[in-house]
């Protein structure tokens, strides 16, 4: 599997660390509901198909990305950066 | 079988080895196999479980019969198939799965025993009665079945990676894929060609079809020529493409110098382990004869038809001087035809079909050969070597090698292992890969298009179409090949020929056999998934590439369901068995990671530090003196600490950089204690929770500036604390205006801690009033040490008064050094981690067995650095799960009986009372004269003054211990406060 990292170009996917679940939104830091965080924290659906996932360049440039990534195929259909500002 | 050499072949050097002890002379280039046929020895092994005799079966990686033991000058390497072994000079190979010999074989015996050995025999008999009983047998059983031997010395051979890109990988480099490559190479596309054998052509090695008026072979080895005169052409022979995945990204292992002698080995890498990332694959992988089952059809000298004929062709060896053929298709014929055109001879063939086909007959006639056409080959006779077949006609016929032809089997491991689920074809009686894939293109054989004119033809349009999809421009050439004719496809779907006497083996590496099948079928394992795993069938390491096919085909009939219905299973990689040292290659030992040493490192070596690992860390463990135990010097060096003065090195913690003007709001949000109001040049103690409120980690963070801050982690997690800050700021919390950086590399530290440290710094520093008001506890100062720029933080770990002084590491040893030689009258004591433990331990410090990825802020006695701010982890701490009274919780204890306490340790009320908790951290106290340490006890910090056994069954050692609170020496922190 390569992923294309937006700085560092096409590498193997053993430059980056897998890093959860990325269309999981941490709660607002003050947040106080115990339900709230556990959701975060623990739930996570395990889909058969598209996935969007965050993957850190540990090995590259230290940027976390988020991939878009078929769990079937191991398919990248799109790399981006978490926050486009940071660009 | 009494195998005899045809002809010397041309231009091959003779080599002598050793086959049992005993010396044969072979020719170079040949493999083990051709080598004894040669020398007329037919039997190679014993079986896996039965312990029968058992020859060579075919000609490549697919045997199941011919592994050996090859002896090397280091060490032994099991389970080699003689088939691809080539012979060179001073080869030692002996038989396995046999003792005392092969020729008598005292686990034979299992044979007369076999109606107990069927399937699920081991399990059922021997774990029936208890766990117990299987660990006493499972050892003897292992030893009277298995594969070969392991060796317990090391590997000491050499193996190195490399990656590979290319715009088309074709796997194969038989007539479909030497066609595919010759046409691309003018085209510029950069191609490797990669075969598993040493000589490229596949099946056109042994065959009599001839190309363009020149025989197979010629051809072949021309294409080859012409190949290699092309930069962007990479030629890859003894390079097995063993497993397909992800991404196009393919593995292979290349066999660099199996085939030397050994004396030619040196300097060179044994094998290379190769990742190729193709942009498109062209998969010719051919396809494999497969055999036709009949009652003791392992006998040696029952073998492939096709192997038959290539070892006369290729090696001028013919296996037997009476030779029988049994098929069901005409592709022995061809066989026939090649034998005698290279000097064999055959003498009869059995052939299941009803008539011959004309193809067939012409071959009969001109050979004038016996055929027995409407019969069938029932039963072989013999023992150590097949001496006749019975027909199932009540004929027999006398014979020394019996070639077989069932038909032919695909060889598509690499597609399934793509996930392609192979798909039952009625006419070939095989599984051809089920679907077209976007980023390969499968030709010849491997599709059932078996003969050569075909596969040339495929190799050509596979190229036209992988040109077309990469864009190149330049056009594929319209080579046309004008090839003999060769067999006719007719195949008549016979599998099986039941026989009610002897054994019938469906896989022969493994010893599987139709009635095991049966019985699997009996006992309701339906699925082949199951059926494979019940009776181990196809899971040997040839992985049933002979028998799968045939074992689906008994499951088929046992079930009354069409073949196609049975179903297949998924291949997995990898298509050949890999040695590990090709999968590590020069990743083992010291350099399977980095090495990581501090500036100091030498120093450490040259004053007698005994070194140990901390995770990716080299450090001293304990300074020895002479005679002394690891004890005694740790004991000498806390003592002198807290008598005097001492140093460690504290190089390895973790060092982040925190800059920005949020950091102080940053350092807030991931620490629980308060952070905002630190002033410059002070440093905090803190802790960090994970998100689900379990501790982290914990370290000191010094403000060095307004919006400068540099946080110290533990060694172990100095990598994943900066992982984790880097999410917060990456995804979290973009808006916050820091960055964090590593700085573990840049900066050498060491601790001073003992009553004279502040005396001895003063003798060296520069630039720092160091008088309790002007570095007050805590403080963290620039300063000079002979001209070398440092910082100085009055942090205690210890107890005592104690410093941290941080320089540049490249000035590190210097700093060392210097301050070492400056406390040299004050009996300057270097210490190691041991000592470093002993009084942290004493000081109830927790370290790494206390941060255990289980323990709260409240189990560890840390609630005052509990903020009333928001902090990560901070809700889900407050889970009732984690707040529970009874939760394990940090206390000290005390030896009563004057022994080590042992760590892991257990905490019991009575003997067989359960556990209380364990211990963590262990040591002498020189200071209070006792073994003691620190342990997690539930409602532990109730029971101090109480008596406990500290119980270490696994070496029957229990002791009284008294619990106490965690700070054993000086509770209230005077020393450090002077």
């Amino acid at each position: 599997m390569k992923i294309h990292c937006p700085f560092c170009g096409a590498r193997d996917h053993s430059e980056f660390t897998y890093s959860g679940d990325a269309s999981v939104v941490r709660p607002d830091h003050g947040e106080q509901d115990q339900e709230v965080w556990h959701a975060y924290v623990y739930q996570r659906s395990n889909p058969k198909g598209v996935h969007q996932e965050y993957w850190h360049h540990t090995a590259g440039c230290r940027k976390f990305l988020v991939v878009e990534r078929d769990t079937l195929t191991h398919k990248v259909a799109s790399v981006k950066l978490v926050n486009r500002g940071a660009l | 079988m009494s195998g005899y050499r045809i002809a010397k072949p041309d231009h091959e050097k003779n080599v002598q080895f050793t086959f049992n002890g005993k010396t044969y002379s072979a020719y170079e280039g040949e493999t083990l196999a051709a080598a004894l046929m040669a020398n007329g020895v037919g039997l190679i092994g014993r079986s896996f479980k039965y312990h029968r005799p058992r020859g060579v079966f075919s000609v490549g990686n697919e045997e199941p019969n011919a592994l050996v033991n090859v002896i090397h000058p280091d060490g032994l390497e099991p389970n080699t198939l003689a088939t691809t072994l080539e012979v060179y000079e001073g080869l030692e190979a002996r038989s396995q799965n046999c003792w005392p010999s092969v020729n008598f074989d005292a686990g034979a015996f299992n044979s007369l025993l076999s109606p107990l050995f069927s399937a699920g025999f081991y399990y059922k008999t021997f774990m029936g009665w208890s766990n117990k009983h299987w660990m006493f047998f499972e050892k003897h059983i292992r030893k009277a079945a298995g594969m070969g031997e392991a060796t317990v010395e090391a590997d000491r051979s050499v193996y190195e990676k490399k990656n590979l890109f290319c715009d088309v990988l074709i796997v194969g480099a038989g007539p479909a894929g030497l066609s595919a490559a010759l046409a691309l190479a003018p085209t510029g596309a950069r191609v490797i060609l990669a075969d598993e054998n040493a000589k490229f052509g596949g099946s056109l090695r042994g065959k009599g079809a001839s190309i363009n008026g020149q025989s197979g072979g010629a051809w072949a080895q021309d294409a080859m020529a012409y190949l290699k005169g092309f930069d962007n052409v990479t030629l890859l022979s003894r390079a097995t493409v063993y497993g397909y995945y992800d991404d196009n990204t393919l593995a292979a292992v290349e066999r660099v110098s199996d085939h030397l002698p050994h004396g030619d080995r040196q300097g060179q890498v044994r094998q290379r382990h190769l990742v190729v990332r193709p942009t498109k694959v062209i998969l010719a992988t051919g396809a494999l004869e497969r055999p036709i089952l009949f009652g003791d059809n392992d006998r040696p000298g029952v073998m492939l038809a096709s192997a038959v004929a290539a070892y006369v062709q290729q090696f001028k060896v013919s296996p037997g001087r009476e030779i029988v053929f049994f098929t069901n298709n005409d592709t022995v014929y061809d066989a026939v035809d090649e034998i005698f055109a290279a000097g064999g001879r055959v003498k009869a063939v059995v052939d299941v079909r009803q008539t011959l086909t004309a193809y067939a007959k012409e071959i009969v006639q001109r050979h004038k050969l016996d055929v027995f056409v409407g019969s069938a080959v029932q039963r072989t006779k013999g023992r150590k070597k097949i001496q006749s077949v019975l027909l199932a006609d009540g004929q027999q016929i006398s014979c020394d090698v019996l070639g077989v032809s069932g038909g032919w089997t695909p060889t598509i491991h690499l597609q399934s292992q793509q996930g392609d689920a192979p798909v039952y074809d009625d006419i070939l009686f095989s599984f051809l890969p089920g679907r077209a894939h976007e980023d390969y293109v499968s030709i010849g054989g491997c599709v059932g298009h078996f003969d050569t004119k075909t596969a040339l033809g495929d190799g050509l349009s596979a190229a036209r179409q992988v040109k077309g999809e990469l864009g190149l421009k330049s056009e594929v050439e319209n080579l046309d090949y004008v090839v003999s004719p060769s067999a006719p496809w007719s195949i008549a779907p016979v599998f099986e020929i039941e026989s009610a006497k002897g054994k019938t083996f469906v896989d022969l590496q493994h010893d599987v056999k139709i009635t095991d099948i049966k019985q699997a079928k009996q006992e309701g394992f339906l699925s082949v998934e199951h059926l494979k795993r019940y009776t181990t069938l196809g899971m040997a390491n040839d992985q049933g590439k002979t028998s799968n096919v045939n074992a689906l085909s008994v499951m088929a009939k046992e079930r009354q369901l069409p073949l196609s219905e049975v179903g297949t299973t998924r291949f997995r990689p990898p298509y050949a068995p890999v040695s590990i040292g090709a999968l590590s290659g020069g990743e083992f030992g010291d350099h399977f990671r980095p090495t990581r040493r501090t500036p100091m490192h030498d120093w450490h070596i040259s004053h007698g530090a005994e070194m140990i690992n901390t995770g990716a860390w080299v450090r001293p463990r304990v300074y020895k003196r002479d005679g002394e135990t690891i004890e005694d010097a740790y004991i000498r060096e806390a003592t002198a600490v807290r008598a005097s003065v001492g140093m460690v090195d504290v190089t390895t913690l973790g060092k982040i950089e925190v800059i920005g003007p949020d950091a102080p709001e940053f350092l807030n949000r991931v620490y629980t204690n308060a952070w905002l109001k630190l002033p410059v040049g002070k440093a905090r103690y803190g802790v960090m929770l994970r998100e689900d409120g379990i501790v982290f980690d914990d370290g000191t963070t010094w403000r060095l500036s307004e919006n400068r801050f540099l946080m110290t982690t533990t060694t172990a997690n100095a990598a994943s604390v900066l992982t984790h800050l880097e999410f917060l700021l990456d995804v979290v919390w973009p808006e916050l205006k820091v960055k964090v950086v590593s700085v573990t590399e840049q900066w050498a530290g060491l601790a001073i801690a003992g009553p004279n440290s502040r005396a001895v710094l003063t003798k060296v520093l520069s630039g720092i009033d160091m008088s309790n008001e002007g570095l007050p506890f805590m403080g963290v100062r620039d300063g000079v040490l002979a001209s070398i720029p440092v910082k100085v933080a009055r942090l205690s770990f210890s107890g005592e008064l104690a410093y941290e002084v941080w320089c540049p590491s490249h000035y590190g040893f210097a700093m060392w050094d210097q301050i070492y030689k400056a406390g040299e009258e004050y009996d300057m004591t270097p210490y190691g981690t041991e000592a470093l433990g002993t009084l942290r331990i004493e000081k109830g410090h927790v370290s790494g067995p206390e941060l255990d990825g289980r323990t709260t802020v409240d189990d560890l006695d840390l609630s005052w650095a509990w903020g009333k701010k928001d902090f990560v982890g901070k809700v889900l701490a407050g889970r009732d799960g984690l707040r529970a009274e009874d939760r394990a919780q940090l206390v000290g204890l005390v030896s009563l009986e004057g022994q080590a306490i042992k760590p892991g340790s257990h905490l019991i009320a009575a003997p067989g009372a359960p556990s209380l908790g364990h211990v963590t951290s262990t040591t002498f106290s020189p200071v209070l004269g006792k073994y003691i340490a620190l342990a997690l006890v539930k409602g532990g910090r109730d029971l101090v003054g109480e008596k406990r056994i500290a119980s270490y069954p696994l070496q029957e050692i229990a002791q009284e211990v008294e619990i106490v609170k965690p700070h054993f020496f000086d509770p209230d922190g005077s020393r450090m406060h002077v």
